[in-house]
């Protein structure tokens, strides 16, 4: 049976690691090489490492440091930022990821994501989306790290991305972002309930509970988290012994040698 | 232990399989051209791509007979992972539309069989089948899962999946709605569905077996 995911997500500006709230007012938590190290010995599910600011040049993504961040890391790796070409995937394979995830560029150009998937399948390409809610309830899509509008409705743009040939999808809450308040669980499963693909859920994880709530009640394929795991005593391996008591079923780490 | 040489044919994340080898202990290179298969005693086939697309790549770098030619002849083991594993069947249904002949989706047929997609398989969850499952040996004799018992879990990421002929030749499935090929073995051919590289403790362990196994 395939085990629900728990998924660190580590945001990357310039020289170290941030986090913020409602993708604003970043603070820093530390530098990329230990925190990776780190999740990489405690046999986390899966990482999550996205250049919050690489939108913002024309500049290739940073092979180099994917490289530096990729030689301690055996699990699997998604990196996202800067990605605007298909043939940069294959250097970033090349440098240690081995997924790839897409935001900004794929609302400009969303043949993006289909050339992508065409040359590295479908598994390789997370379509990452970033949802605001108005007080009215209205959602809308978000790129540039939260800071345009794409007037994109998610459901309509979740189905389209599927369409296009995006083999996930990495769903945040933006109001819920660094909040811990919980998942935006109706957003979430207009989502799932919308496409045949993976959800990663995102935005407002603050506790295990938040976590099953999220699997059981919206559907979500895997939960990602940055602030509870950063600012908190809670830990991935917590999370997956919580999800385990509530009957999600986790990956169970192999510990021959 | 023989020197294994990991095809770069321009797909795959050649990055965590390498360093995954030097990690499970093998001594590992990237080898680049054919000619340079025989500068080395076994080899690794990586995928992360699309079946026609990769199929193709490999082709353009005159990798098959190559390859055909190292197995088959010099008897040198094979593993591929993920669409690597895919690569060795006979055929795959992926990316093959009218329009496209045929040949656009033959593979090395290293081991009868055809490659599927899920959902033609009767799987109806969600696809790709991308994350953490169990897998359950066949209990045919091999040396690629010594110490790593049923129902370890191992890193999946896949929309196809191979479906042997001779079913002798699964060495591993897991339960993803329906039982989907995890490993196939043939002789000093082998494949996993799943990605050792990038499966912690597990994969290091399936890695260093292949490393270790003898030869024919």
């Amino acid at each position: 049976m395939l085990k629900v995911r728990i998924i660190p997500t580590l945001l990357w500006k310039q020289f170290g690691l941030v986090k913020g709230v409602g993708f604003d007012s970043w603070r820093r938590v530390g530098p990329v090489l230990p925190t990776i190290k780190v999740y990489n010995t405690r046999e986390v599910d899966e990482l999550i490492l996205v250049d919050i600011v690489a939108h913002e040049g024309d500049e290739d993504p940073d092979y180099e440091s994917i490289d530096d961040f990729g030689q301690d890391c055996f699990v699997p790796l998604t990196v996202g930022g800067g990605i605007t070409r298909a043939d940069q995937v294959q250097r970033l394979l090349r440098a240690g990821a081995d997924k790839v995830s897409l935001n900004t560029a794929s609302y400009l150009r969303p043949e993006l994501i289909t050339e992508i998937a065409d040359r590295h399948g479908a598994q390789c390409v997370t379509a990452s989306i970033d949802v605001r809610t108005d007080p009215e309830g209205a959602r809308e899509c978000y790129s540039c790290a939260g800071s345009a509008a794409t007037g994109r409705n998610p459901v309509a743009w979740a189905r389209e991305a599927e369409a296009r040939g995006a083999g996930e999808i990495l769903l945040t809450s933006i109001e819920r972002d660094g909040t811990m308040e919980g998942y935006d669980l109706p957003l979430i499963e207009s989502i799932t309930g919308a496409v045949g693909i993976p959800v990663i859920a995102a935005g407002g994880g603050g506790s295990y509970q938040h976590m099953v709530d999220a699997v059981l009640e919206a559907g979500a394929s895997a939960v990602a988290a940055a602030s509870m795991f950063h600012f908190t005593e809670q830990t991935p391996a917590g999370a997956r012994a919580a999800l385990a008591a509530a009957g999600v079923p986790v990956r169970t780490v192999f510990t021959g040698a | 232990m023989s020197v294994i040489g990991v095809i770069e044919y321009g797909s795959g994340n050649l990055g965590s399989v390498l360093r995954a080898l030097q990690k499970a202990g093998a001594n590992a290179r990237v080898i680049d051209a054919p000619e340079k298969i025989q500068e080395v005693g076994r080899l690794l086939l990586p995928g992360v791509g699309s079946f026609a697309d990769c199929a193709r790549l490999l082709e353009q770098g005159g990798w098959p007979d190559a390859l055909r030619a190292a197995v088959q002849s010099d008897g040198k083991p094979l593993l591929g992972i993920c669409l690597g594993m895919q690569l060795l069947a006979s055929a795959s249904d992926e990316g093959v539309s009218d329009e496209q002949d045929s040949a656009q989706s033959a593979g090395l047929g290293l081991i009868p069989g055809q490659v599927r997609h899920l959902q033609d398989q009767g799987c109806s969850l969600r696809v790709p089948h991308v994350g953490w499952n169990s897998v359950q040996l066949s209990g045919q004799p091999d040396a690629l899962f010594d110490g790593i018992p049923p129902g370890t879990d191992v890193y999946f990421a896949h929309s196809y999946a191979f479906v042997p002929e001779d079913p002798s030749h699964i060495l591993a499935t897991t339960d993803y709605g329906v039982d989907v090929v995890a490993a196939v073995g043939h002789d000093q051919v082998m494949g996993t569905q799943f990605h050792p590289e990038i499966s912690s403790r597990a994969g290091f362990r399936l890695l260093r077996n292949f490393a270790e196994a003898k030869a024919c």
